[in-house]
């Protein structure tokens, strides 16, 4: 069974189309690590995933667990179990952490159900204690002047609570210095598992130090141009996007 | 009509609360349309006495003389049909103690608004008015018997002339303006409290406002005297059903803080979409005496509103926190007055509003500091908050201070719930209308702390029924 199955995906933004003809499958339990050059497409997948409405879909289908999330609005596609890591988590001022995951969850619950407050809170403690989080930061406003890397682990902490299927991580590791990405990094291992999948967009090949991958693609111009192992990430930091374009994209079909 | 029948026709009307309505059947109607013959037959349902009936005929002839403020002010005011309102309707009851002799319909009304059961919970003497009069009014016996008075205006005037009269009218004088001059002329219903020397109430008194009636114009009229050292916090709430029709409600509000006395009081307003609510409130804060307003305004077509204190003794405070909410179509049209008049006196002014969609609000501040005093301080916050580019909101300060180390301090903010917001919130898993609920409660977070518990909790509901409904 796959968890996520893109199928010939195309997507544009004010007439111009971003996503060509994109196709990505990712079993059950498996981490793949999307790569590429800075505007090919990265990150409007994963806000499509997310079903935001900026973006036009031309054609094509996201399966989530066999049923297709396209076109749903994103809080029934983040229900149905995508998480979407954000590259720039957004501030939102007065609602504290702990009040928000707390919302997040109950959303999740039939009508009429409540949150047993003291498990929700000793979960929240240990998930925290797992990320190097201070327990103060339940009660602060979230993201509210966070640093970088305070955002980015607020965002694991999120994910780890909200029980997804399907991780989407974009560009997770960038503003992060090396003690945060370690400490980020170990959060998500700490996730896998035989079921849930990752999505992990990435420009660096860095973090997948961290996070070893089961597979790598390589996005160019809208779509997936070559797909490998673990190595291949090194490849590429070693022999550049240049390299990706002359190999796959201009050699002759 | 049987019981059965009652509640059917309540069910078939929509679900929000507060949005339902019962048959109507009045005992005394003055009809429609505002004229001397309306105001005799108010003053003859009333049997009042001569003085407070020229009180009102004199109202009546202000009223008709002052221009509608539309200068300044929202010029759907001209869409208010004087002509076309009903300014009394009564059951003929006399509001009973005990919710049991309570009319079943009016009962039913209060018992699905939730007062019989926040009573008990944590309250200590409601009065719940329906339409022009109050069907029930109750207060704990203790208080009965250290003296303190809660009851109608009415009763008020005729039983206990002597601690009234003198303070009636006087706040607010009937000539403040349109509005307060029609209150004066029309004046039915709400509550007549005072609190004697030195008497500390530890739980609120409540008064409850109900509009059943379409065409109707509510016309309460509060005076709350607190003597020297004495405590009271008072609370009202208020709602009516969507009617196709404007309705009108304009109160009056005097509240009287003798020397070291305390007053707070606390209004969470949820009027319907078609409702006018133009009331005036001023509070009159003696040496070292407090008066406090906590104004929560959602809902209405129109609102205007600025409290205000009087801050007429050495040491007096005076304090404004106010939450306007301004969803589609509405106008929440609020502020503050703080009149300093001695020297040392203090006072605090912070306003928060939501505008959303087409919702506009405006914040109109007046502080008054003349050239003879000295140390006296004001502190006034105004943030407003906008969900979606077409809401609007506007800022009017009006500050003047002179004389010897006066100090004014004023801060404004405007900040924008944006798409990218909602966006990050609903991809957690919440709904638009929750993720605009939850901006919406972070944004009066902290100053929803400064309100009594049961308040905030209840604010924070209808903020977010209120969301809920504004989602397309």
């Amino acid at each position: 069974m796959n968890t996520l199955e893109i199928k010939n995906l195309n997507v544009s933004i004010d007439g111009q189309a971003i996503l060509k003809d994109f196709n990505l499958t990712i079993p059950k339990g498996e981490v793949h690590a999307l790569m590429g050059p800075n505007g090919t497409g990265k990150s409007t997948l994963a806000k499509v995933m997310a079903g935001h409405e900026d973006y036009t879909v031309e054609s094509g289908e996201i399966l989530l667990d066999g049923v297709n999330i396209l076109g749903e609005d994103p809080d029934e596609i983040a229900k149905a179990g995508l998480f979407l890591a954000f590259q720039y988590p957004l501030e939102i001022p007065g609602v504290s952490i702990a009040n928000f995951i707390r919302a997040a969850r109950q959303a999740r619950l039939p009508e009429g159900e409540d949150i047993n407050a003291v498990e929700y809170y000793k979960e929240l403690y240990a998930k925290m204690d797992a990320l190097k989080m201070d327990r103060k930061f339940t009660a602060r406003s979230l993201n509210e002047g966070f640093s970088g890397g305070e955002k980015k682990r607020c965002e694991i902490l999120q994910m780890s609570m909200l029980n997804p299927t399907c991780c989407v991580m974009d560009e997770t590791d960038s503003g992060l210095d090396i003690d945060a990405l370690r400490i980020v990094s170990e959060g998500v291992n700490l996730m896998r598992g035989p079921e849930r999948s990752f999505l992990v967009i990435t420009h660096y090949q860095r973090l997948l130090d961290y996070i070893v991958p089961d597979v790598v693609h390589v996005m160019f111009d809208g779509k997936i141009v070559h797909s490998g192992d673990a190595e291949l990430a090194k490849e590429l930091e070693s022999k550049g996007y240049d390299w990706v374009q002359e190999e796959f994209v201009n050699a002759p079909a | 009509m049987s019981d059965t029948d009652i509640q059917d026709e309540a069910i078939n009307v929509d679900t929000e609360k507060g949005n339902f309505k019962y048959p109507e059947n009045y005992a005394y109607d003055a009809g429609v349309g505002l004229n001397e013959d309306t105001i005799k037959y108010i003053s003859d349902v009333k049997k009042e006495a001569d003085w407070v009936r020229e009180f009102r005929l004199k109202a009546l002839e202000i009223f008709k003389k002052k221009p509608m403020p539309t200068k300044w002010a929202d010029q759907d005011l001209e869409n208010i049909k004087f002509d076309e309102i009903r300014y009394y309707l009564s059951k003929g009851q006399q509001p009973s103690r005990t919710w049991d002799e309570v009319p079943d319909d009016v009962k039913e009304t209060f018992e699905r608004l939730g007062i019989p059961e926040q009573e008990r919970k944590f309250l200590a003497g409601v009065e719940a008015q329906f339409d022009s009069e109050a069907a029930y009014s109750r207060m704990k016996e203790d208080l009965e018997k250290e003296g303190v008075i809660f009851v109608g205006s009415s009763e008020g005037l005729e039983k206990y002339p002597e601690i009234f009269k003198p303070y009636f009218g006087k706040v607010i004088p009937t000539a403040d303006n349109k509005f307060s001059a029609l209150n004066s002329a029309t004046f039915s219903g709400g509550s007549f409290i005072y609190v004697p020397k030195g008497v500390k109430l530890k739980q609120p008194l409540q008064a409850y406002f109900r509009i059943n009636a379409e065409n109707f114009g509510q016309f309460e009229r509060t005076l709350i005297i607190a003597d020297e050292d004495s405590e009271i916090t008072y609370m009202e709430g208020c709602t009516a059903p969507k009617f196709e029709t404007a309705t009108l409600h304009s109160a009056v509000v005097e509240l009287v803080a003798l020397k070291n006395a305390k007053i707070q009081y606390i209004t969470v307003q949820n009027w319907s979409s078609n409702v006018f609510n133009l009331v005036t409130k001023r509070g009159m804060a003696d040496e070292g005496a407090e008066v406090k307003w906590i104004d929560c305004n959602i809902g209405s077509r129109l609102t205007m509103k600025y409290p205000g204190v009087v801050l007429k003794g050495k040491g007096a405070r005076g304090e404004v926190l106010s939450i306007a909410l301004a969803n589609d179509g509405q106008h929440q049209d609020t502020g503050a007055k703080m009149i300093h008049l001695a020297d040392n006196t203090t006072s605090n002014i912070i306003s928060k509003s939501i505008s959303i969609g087409k919702g506009r609000s405006t914040y109109r501040g007046q502080v008054h500091m003349p050239k003879h005093l000295k140390n006296c301080k004001n502190n006034t916050e105004c943030d407003a908050l906008l969900i979606n580019t077409n809401s609007r909101t506007d800022t009017y300060p009006a500050i003047t201070t002179r004389g010897e180390n006066n100090t004014v301090q004023h801060e404004a903010s405007v900040s924008k719930v944006s798409a990218e917001q909602i966006f990050y919130m609903m991809q957690r898993g919440l709904s638009e209308g929750e993720a605009m609920s939850l901006a919406v409660n972070g944004f009066v977070n902290d100053l929803m702390k400064a309100f009594p518990m049961e308040y905030s909790v209840e604010l924070k509901r209808l903020i977010d029924m209120e969301m809920e409904g504004s989602v397309g």
